[in-house]
């Protein structure tokens, strides 16, 4: 086992025990060309055969209606109204990120085309449109707790249900940082109902040497499949030429290998706080405590049996 | 034969305005007996949805073509007339043939796009169960009908029965599927033997003549055959030829890329610039050349001047590439054949809030407007009962479905994308009017009332006109009630829309009216009918209404 096994920049393939791994493989998602046609959502659905999973009609927000991802959404298309003086009687509740301010914005209305305007006029609405997916970490709660070994590491350093292997215990659901991995509802014809399920990365396709179903799908290239070490440098570079064309609010997001999971396979270029776009600001891995718990309940153990050899030494009358 | 002037007689002519909503008006009075609804859906996409589907109701028989069972092949047992009352199940007399259609992979064919090129397809899977495609389902009806007339002696019969109608496919197949082939060569025509049999394929439109020995079904389309190769199904990659790609596909006329591509060069002759050659002069071998086939007589010099009073092509100098005008130039306008221009003008769409700020006149003087009870306009301003329908209502697209739902509410996964009808209204217009984000909404206007659940959006903006504020409703079209099997429905938006055409094409004004919107559910059932009608009398509307052409002072009538 690795020193960074369980916390920290790993590589996570080889630390599973394949031996000779391929480069690691994952997904680069620039939320600033994303159009919002759900291309990806819809790809997704055919190639996977997913049930569609009808919410009780619009859900009021902007044009998303797929709320989430879940287990019958892999893909999930958020839409984010931001304007910079609403015009709704909207509550203040101070919260960070909601809406941009001024400075926020930037000098250019980035993903509505017209970039780079250096005249000072800030826009004062955007629409942003994000494509959300699995983000496969490197050190994947879901995968630690997993009882049954249904989840695993493939050989690409992605994170796969065997929706044979699953028992449907749902150990893996509030494990996940991000709300991923759910439980697929459904009627008795449903295929896995009960089971857990999530973004595969389109493992079958990657083993027939095809690119996944949403990036194939994709209009814009907004979502880019390949090695995640290249995606990285990609994604970076984009995000200094979105800042140097004054738009101060792009971002990388899973990036870091230093972060709460170990870095993402999926990562995200980003326009503003994760926390505009449903996304968890520092997500960490659930079992980064459990060397330290180990320890404490070590200790606890050790003060108890001190404590009953005490009892049992003194007072013996 | 020239002796009956190669039947030239036989083929359909214009008896009148043949466009869709006059056709409509003319089945309510009785005048239409049958209607082929072919791969549209009316009922939910033409304007005035009630006016369509009780046109339909007064048709003797129609045919419905399509995958699913649109609201156009169902009005008659769940549309929004049954359910309103207006129309009973029972007391409908017209006959409605259902035909499923087979799809573009079930079927040969070709498409044409609006590059004017041809793309053969080729069939990939038999069509599932009874469907078919129109093909099949044109030449079966054809020869069915031809077979009854057979032996006719009336005069109205000759035209079908002198027709040479032999798309028999050479390959038997169990469908009995006639040859796309056959029609394709039949497009691009041929010399006709000395037997008068099917000679060799043309290879150009300039290949016909006008003594009866070649044949052609529409002489832009002759070349897509030449050579006896279908060449709208050539698929030479792009890497593999130059950047014009002239082997994929083919152009109309003679593959002709860009037409008018004279117009690449200068008037010497020389392409404007290197990056943008395209067709120019080769003084070499006197004839135009270049990357596509030259739009030009092919050895015209570019400093040919014809003599004045030269007609034709001939008559066109060899520096004029716009040759289908008869001065070879450009033309900002026409000036005559249109019956509204020459210059586009700022008039008020035909149901306005507003007066119009740039002219007396209103509206465009030569609209076509309907005087009827069945189309009913909403005042516009200054006219009294404005302030009934006091909002502007636009409709549109959204990604996830397709024009009036036929090819997107059947299928679960683009409808669980956007399940439901619902308005976009600005915040400013929920306060005036006390609609909820998420909540429902009634929309309503002279010719019926929908409803729609409410999205409240920034991006929807008040507009201040004329230093008022007046309020926009946008409303997406895809929904229909009723239809069979569909996954999702809802009302329909254009069913608000009247019917007030332009001159020229009888296109429907769809894009801009006035309404009125309150939150909550419509009223259902029959209760619909007498809300509509409350708003109408409320805002005194007559026949009249908004449907004055000439409103400058002084005017003549």
């Amino acid at each position: 086992m690795n020193r960074n096994s369980l916390f920290g920049p790993l590589d996570p393939a080889a630390d599973a025990g394949w031996d000779e791994a391929p480069k690691r493989k994952g997904f680069l998602t620039d939320t600033s060309v994303c159009i919002g046609c759900k291309a990806c959502e819809v790809a997704c659905k055919e190639w996977n055969a997913i049930p569609a999973d009808f919410s009780d009609g619009i859900t009021g927000n902007s044009y998303d209606n797929s709320e989430s991802l879940g287990a019958s959404t892999w893909r999930h298309v958020a839409f984010i109204e931001q304007t910079a003086t609403p015009r709704g009687s909207t509550v203040e509740l101070g919260m960070p990120g909601v809406r941009p301010g001024l400075e926020g914005v930037g000098s250019g209305a980035a993903g509505e085309g017209e970039v780079g305007e250096q005249d000072g006029e800030k826009p004062d609405f955007r629409w942003l449109m994000s494509s959300d997916v699995c983000k496969h970490c490197t050190h994947a709660a879901c995968l630690d707790v997993c009882p049954t070994g249904s989840l695993f590491r493939t050989e690409f350093g992605t994170v796969v249900v065997q929706d044979d292997i699953c028992n449907g215990c749902g150990y893996c659901v509030p494990a996940c940082p991000y709300g991923v991995i759910e439980r697929r509802t459904g009627d008795e014809g449903t295929k896995n109902v009960g089971i857990a399920q999530k973004c595969t990365l389109c493992y079958d396709r990657l083993g027939a040497g095809k690119t996944p179903a949403c990036a194939q799908a994709c209009p814009t290239e907004s979502i880019m499949f390949g090695d995640v070490d290249e995606l990285r440098e990609r994604g970076r570079a984009r995000v200094q030429e979105l800042q140097d064309r004054g738009i101060d609010t792009a971002r990388m997001y899973g990036d870091d290998p230093e972060d709460g999971v170990g870095g993402a396979g999926a990562m995200f270029l980003l326009l503003d706080e994760p926390e505009v776009y449903g996304l968890p600001p520092d997500p960490v891995v659930t079992t980064r405590d459990l060397p330290e718990m180990w320890k404490r309940a070590g200790m606890a153990a050790a003060g108890l049996l001190a404590g009953a050899a005490l009892s049992f030494l003194g007072g013996r009358s | 034969t020239a002796d009956n002037e190669y039947c030239f007689h036989h083929l359909p002519k214009l008896t009148g305005d043949h466009g869709t909503y006059n056709t409509v008006m003319r089945m309510l009075e009785d005048g239409v007996e049958g209607y082929f609804v072919m791969g549209e859906n009316p009922a939910v996409g033409s304007a005035h949805g009630r006016m369509q589907r009780l046109g339909m109701s007064h048709l003797k028989w129609m045919v419905v073509r399509d995958f699913q069972l649109i609201e156009s092949a169902t009005w008659w047992k769940d549309g929004p007339e049954i359910r309103s009352g207006e129309l009973r199940t029972e007391d409908i007399e017209t006959e409605v043939f259902f035909f499923p259609a087979a799809s573009h992979v079930e079927k040969d064919g070709t498409f044409t796009q609006t590059q004017r090129m041809l793309q053969w397809h080729h069939k990939a899977v038999d069509p599932p169960g009874d469907a078919r495609s129109e093909l099949h389902f044109m030449w079966h009806l054809g020869n069915t009908i031809r077979r009854r007339l057979a032996g006719s002696t009336e005069e109205r019969d000759r035209p079908l029965l002198d027709l040479t109608w032999d798309y028999q496919s050479d390959e038997p197949n169990p469908l009995d599927e006639p040859s796309a082939d056959k029609v394709l060569r039949e497009i691009n025509g041929w010399k006709i033997t000395e037997s008068g049999g099917q000679g060799e394929l043309l290879n150009s439109y300039t290949e016909m003549k006008a003594d009866g020995s070649t044949t052609g079904g529409c002489w832009i389309y002759t070349g897509v055959y030449a050579g006896g190769v279908n060449q709208s199904a050539r698929r030479k990659p792009g890497q593999e030829q130059s950047w014009v790609a002239p082997e994929w596909g083919w152009a109309w006329p003679s593959n002709r890329r860009i037409i008018y591509n004279r117009a690449s060069a200068d008037p010497e002759g020389r392409p404007w610039s290197e990056r943008k050659a395209y067709v120019w002069w080769d003084e070499e071998s006197g004839s135009w050349t270049g990357h596509d086939v030259p739009d030009f007589q092919a050895t015209k010099r570019p400093d040919f001047r014809p003599e004045p009073g030269t007609s034709g092509p001939d008559g066109i100098a060899g520096d004029d590439p716009f040759i289908m005008q008869a001065d070879g130039k450009g033309w900002l306008y026409v000036p005559t054949g249109l019956l509204d221009g020459p210059m586009p003008a700022h008039y008020e769409p035909q149901e306005s809030p507003f007066r119009n700020a740039v002219y007396g006149q209103q509206s465009n003087p030569t609209r076509q407007v309907f005087k009827r009870k069945d189309n009913l306009q909403n005042p516009s301003d200054g006219d009294p009962g404005a302030e009934t329908y006091p909002y502007v209502f636009t409709t549109y697209r959204l990604t996830e479905h397709h024009t009036a739902g036929g090819m997107s509410r059947w299928l679960p996964y683009l409808s669980e994308l956007q399940p439901q009808f619902f308005c976009e209204v600005s915040p400013e217009l929920a306060a005036e009017r006390g609609l909820a984000n998420g909540g429902w909404a009634t929309i309503v206007t002279a010719r019926t009332a929908v409803e729609a659940r409410v999205l409240v959006t920034d991006r929807m903006r008040p507009l201040t006109v004329d230093g008022r504020t007046v309020h926009q409703v946008g409303l997406p079209y895809h929904w229909g009630q009723g239809g069979q099997g569909a996954v999702v429905d809802g009302d329909s938006a254009n069913d608000l829309l009247g019917i007030t055409l332009d001159p020229n094409v009888h296109i429907q004004e769809s894009k801009a009216a006035t309404c009125d919107i309150r939150p909550g559910r419509r009223p259902a059932g029959n209760a619909v009918r007498p809300f509509v009608e409350d708003y109408i009398s409320r805002a005194g509307i007559t026949v009249e209404t908004s449907n004055e052409l000439r409103t400058t002072e002084g005017g003549q009538q």
